[in-house]
């Protein structure tokens, strides 16, 4: 090798990521040197950061900048993925304030920890270099295993932080032995260096340490999207969680893992799709089936959408089958829809459950369609477009995802991921049978529609149906996205 | 006035706007407000009636775009032709007698009951004017919405299960056709289609193989609509279940979703492919009127009497249709439209009585006839159309089917069926007679008022248009027959087609289609069944099963 180059940096693509990580920080010494001051505060700050965010994100749409020498690039796809990060964050925190407050755990770090696993997300979705991208995965993962166990005082949301610790700390390292295996066989880490490498290859198939470093890396993020039979923590997890931060980890870090995962193998390992769409579809259809099968015996509502988003990242997982523009602008599609939908039905779970995270069984929604009409509705607009019901964002979603699979010849692909749909509503029906069907048990007096959710709950409604009706308003920037990678 | 079917599919949605605006409380106002929306739709819908133009020509067409993303063009695009005006027109004319049903029916939320009846109103009409296969699969959806909640939330005891059967039956068959309409797409566009508009794909000549494939999965997502046995299982729950309201407007307009989905989509769209399954189908429909009946004839309970009719009447609907012919075909739709007014008078009559009794069993009742003879009477009429009496509607929609079906290769069907003509007169006579007539010893019974002036309105125009269409079909059959013939002429061309396929040589399949984009078995000349075994080029219609 020859001497170390110290590259011009060009600091544009990650401004967005300065921003946050810099409020972060001034945030956490906020929170140190103004004790006892209302949290609340800190959680508009943030929430105004993640707009600033946004804007500088939005203002980056069309660039093509790369900088880092080739190891982060501004791009579209990149920055179609962090608004879909912001807006779960941003959502999440707009829900987050009033629920910590109930449990009596609302200490300042949550916020600065958002932040910074947001600061992850983006950095993985911008990364080409498989070591940026494990950077932007760690910062990410870290962050979020403090939050799964942010709440100190309740054993589940311990358990919940131990577990996703444990397995990420496991997944993490499948995932960095198959980057080492890739870096074996390559001699690099640039993405596109990489694909040049192997694109010279006679038998890139017959090179085990590139398929088995490939197949590792696939395990590690198989993982991180909870795809089947890699999902087993996600159940607990998402249960014992803080459901903010469910809601959040639901969308977030899953889009994330769907951004790195999208364009390590899209950019770097496109000779060898034909394997690896094979191993794709055979992971789609588990995760589809196991997350759809095991929902339907689900009383905890936490847990069926814990399910539900195994069985979504499956749908997700059918259009990256597929491979192609469509699919793929499906997957980017998809996961801005479901950020706005699964953010949105988690902000009404926690108006509905009681504090110390009772009262969160189906059976407790019984007749809140006509005690609280309003919020009901929403409910009932999420879970339809989770279900794929028109006219929603999901279904639109899904329209793509599967067109996607068609187009590619993956006939019974999209078969088996529309009969998963259709079993899906079963259970997405038994929350609405609950809430307009049963008659209700609760006045819900408990139930106070903070300013903040409020907010959320218009903007995840809005996010829902609007691309629901004219998807072009965001499925043209889905596929420009995708047009560059 | 061009776009004043838009205005009619749309109007609901306005008046479910100002719904929203009345207190819930004031449930009369909810009410009459509801009321006052249906009918003003039902007489802008009668401007489309009077502005159409009798020939083949779809008509009031608005074509604007809609989405364009990647691969995909979908299309504002609607219209309705001879087949669908009526069907229309049904829906606008079904729905004040809908919500005139509830007016005492109905005591609880009231306001959300009117919101799902006007939501309702706007998916049917949209799935029926809907000339862009997507725009239609978004109708077809959203209509379930309204109907799942109208039966979950004011229905009968065992409600939950009914509702979430019907959403999850319809949703498994319509999420099947999706795909298919997916796949039809990327056939299309392989031909050079750009968009999602249906007109284009009658011209689009796919392979008999990938017709099956396709047709299967769209005949499967209707005849679950329709529903054909043996996928019927959902309708006698759904209708048991759902208010009155709720099941008129399933027998009267959704369940001909289904047939209407054959003759506009699944037949024209892959003609050949229908012609194979012809025999099939009609074996189902026939099962079906014959099975229905027989079920029928042993229910207790009056409403599951009549849910079980409408199975057996759209067998005959469908058994219809799939001749093939000007006559079976029309046969068929006017059979749709007097199973709308005539089970829709049904399930009132049946409302009628359970508001009075709280009690649908047939063995509750008897000799009702002394104590409220305008109902007696009103029942009969009913009771003679459901069956099909010369002179009732009922009569020449199953004449004309008959008829049809026996000329065409279906002949050993419709001898069959035609004994479900007699089974229809058994049950639905007996079911009169062990209610109506007998001794009047239920001291409940005798305290029983007759209708009242609500009520004999909403009777009215229904029973006039039974004996209308019974004595003077024309105007009905002159506006929809262009449309019908311009039909029969597509398939006909498609059954010669059908048995000329296979002769082809496989290197003059349309090129450029991806293998992988094929399913297994590639063109059809494999394809067992397509044989050339032409006997009589003169016929036809008559396809190679006929001759067995």
């Amino acid at each position: 090798m020859d001497m170390i180059l110290i590259p011009a940096v060009n600091m544009a693509p990650i401004l967005p990521e300065i921003l946050l990580s810099v409020l972060a920080m001034i945030l956490l010494l906020i929170n140190v040197f103004v004790p006892g001051g209302k949290k609340s505060n800190l959680a508009y700050i943030s929430f105004l950061g993640i707009i600033a965010a946004g804007v500088l994100v939005a203002i980056g749409w069309g660039a093509h900048i790369e900088s880092f020498s080739g190891s982060v690039v501004l791009d579209n796809f990149a920055t179609f993925f962090k608004m879909t990060f912001l807006v779960a964050a941003g959502l999440a925190v707009l829900i987050s304030d009033s629920y910590m407050e109930r449990e009596g755990c609302n200490h300042g770090e949550l916020y600065p920890l958002i932040l910074f696993s947001v600061v992850g997300m983006m950095l993985m979705a911008s990364g080409t270099d498989l070591m940026t991208i494990f950077l932007g995965l760690e910062v990410m993962s870290v962050a979020l295993y403090v939050l799964a166990g942010f709440n100190r005082g309740n054993k589940k949301s311990n358990e919940a932080g131990l577990k996703y610790f444990l397995l990420g700390a496991f997944s993490t390292g499948f995932m960095l032995y198959g980057m080492a295996l890739i870096y074996g066989a390559t001699g690099t880490t640039r993405l596109f260096k990489i694909a040049e490498v192997v694109g010279q290859m006679t038998l890139p198939t017959t090179n085990i340490m590139l398929v088995a470093g490939m197949l590792l890396m696939m395990t590690g993020f198989a993982f991180k999207i909870a795809a089947a039979p890699f999902h087993m923590w996600t159940p607990d997890v998402y249960e014992g969680a803080p459901t903010p931060m469910t809601a959040f980890m639901s969308a977030g870090p899953k889009a994330a893992g769907f951004a790195a995962l999208l364009r390590i193998f899209l950019v770097a390992l496109p000779t060898l799709q034909v394997e690896w769409s094979q191993v794709l579809w055979v992971l789609a259809v588990l995760t589809m089936t196991v997350g759809n099968i095991t929902a339907l015996r689900q009383d905890n509502i936490k847990r069926i959408l814990a399910y539900s988003s195994i069985a979504h990242a499956g749908y997700a997982l059918v259009g990256f089958t597929a491979g192609n523009g469509t699919g793929i602008a499906g997957i980017l599609f998809y996961m801005l829809s479901y950020a706005f939908m699964n953010i949105g039905a988690f902000a009404i779970i926690i108006l509905v459950t009681k504090k110390g995270e009772t009262n969160g069984n189906v059976s407790d929604f019984a007749g809140l369609g006509f005690k609280h009409p309003l919020l009901a509705l929403a409910m009932t607009l999420f879970l339809f477009s989770l279900a794929g019901v028109p006219p929603a964002a999901g279904f639109i979603g899904k329209f793509y995802l599967f067109s996607g699979a068609i187009q590619e010849g993956y006939i019974w692909l999209a078969v088996i991921g529309v009969l998963n749909s259709a079993a899906s509503v079963y259970y997405y029906l038994r929350i609405m049978v609950y809430m307009y069907f049963k008659e209700s048990t609760e006045e819900f007096e408990w139930v106070k529609v903070t300013a903040p959710i409020a907010l959320a709950i218009v903007i995840a409604a809005v996010g829902t149906l609007i691309p629901g009706i004219v998807p072009s308003v965001i499925l043209e920037y889905a596929q420009m996205a995708v047009k560059l990678i | 006035m061009s776009n004043v079917l838009s205005l009619t599919t749309f109007l609901p949605i306005l008046g479910v706007l100002l719904l929203l605006f009345i207190p819930k409380d004031s449930k009369g106002v909810l009410r009459n407000v509801t009321l006052a929306v249906t009918i003003v739709t039902f007489l802008v819908s009668l401007l489309i009636l009077t502005g159409f133009q009798t020939n083949a020509e779809f008509q009031f067409v608005e074509n604007v775009p809609w989405i364009a993303a990647g691969p995909f063009i979908m299309r504002y695009n609607i219209g309705i032709d001879g087949i669908s005006l009526w069907l229309v027109i049904l829906t606008t004319f079904i729905m004040p007698i809908a919500v005139l049903s509830t007016y005492t029916a109905v005591e609880e939320k009231v306001k959300e009951y009117m919101v799902c009846l006007l939501l309702l109103e706007t998916g049917m009409l949209g799935a029926f004017i809907s000339l862009d296969l997507f725009l239609f699969y978004i109708f077809w959806e959203v209509m379930l919405i309204p109907m799942y909640f109208m039966i979950g939330i004011w229905g009968g005891k065992n409600k939950i299960y009914a509702a979430v059967k019907f959403f999850i039956y319809t949703m498994v068959g319509s999420l099947l056709m999706l795909v298919a309409l997916i796949f039809l797409y990327f056939k299309g566009m392989q031909a050079g289609i750009t968009d999602f508009g249906l007109l284009q794909f009658f011209d689009l000549k796919l392979d008999m193989a990938t017709q099956i494939w396709l047709f299967m999965a769209f005949a499967f997502a209707f005849a679950i609509k329709v529903p054909m046995f043996p996928l019927h299982t959902w309708l006698p729950d759904a209708h048991t279940e759902a208010p009155t309201a709720g099941s008129v407007i399933l027998a009267a307009v959704l369940l001909k979703m289904g047939t209407y989905g054959y003759v506009r989509f699944a037949i024209p769209l892959f003609p050949e492919a229908a012609h194979k399954f012809a025999p099939f189908i009609a074996t189902l429909a026939v099962i079906g009127i014959i099975y229905a009946a027989l079920v029928a004839m042993v229910q207790e309970d009056v409403k599951k009497l009549v849910a079980y009719s409408s199975v057996a009447h759209l067998g005959f609907v469908m058994l219809g249709i799939f001749a093939f012919n000007t006559e079976g075909i029309t046969g068929g739709m006017l059979q749709m439209i007097n199973h709308g007014i005539s089970t829709g008078a049904l399930f009132l009559i049946v409302g009628f009585i359970y508001e009075r009794r709280h009690t649908r069993l047939i063995t509750d009742f008897g000799g009702l006839s002394k104590q409220m003879p305008v109902f007696a009477t009103i029942f009969m009429i009913v009771t003679f159309s459901s069956v099909g009496l010369p002179g009732t509607n009922g009569f020449v929609g199953e004449f004309l089917i008959l008829l049809g079906a026996f000329e065409s290769q279906l002949r050993w069907w419709t001898i069959v069926a035609t004994s479900g003509v007699i089974l229809s007169a058994v049950y639905m006579l007996w079911v009169f007679q062990r209610v109506m007539f007998g001794e009047l010893d239920n001291p409940k019974n005798q305290k029983l008022l007759d209708l009242n002036a609500r009520e004999i309105t909403i009777m009215v125009p229904l029973v006039v248009l039974i004996f209308f269409l019974g004595f003077y079909p024309k105007p009905f059959i002159d506006k929809m027959d262009p449309a019908i013939k311009k039909l029969v002429a597509q398939v006909r061309v498609a059954s010669v087609n059908a048995m000329a396929i296979p002769c082809v040589d496989p290197t003059q399949m349309p090129a450029g289609v991806p293998a992988s984009a094929m399913p297994p078995g590639h063109p059809a000349v494999n394809m067992p069944a397509g044989h050339p075994v032409v006997e009589s080029p003169a016929a036809p219609v008559a396809n190679p099963h006929a001759a067995k």
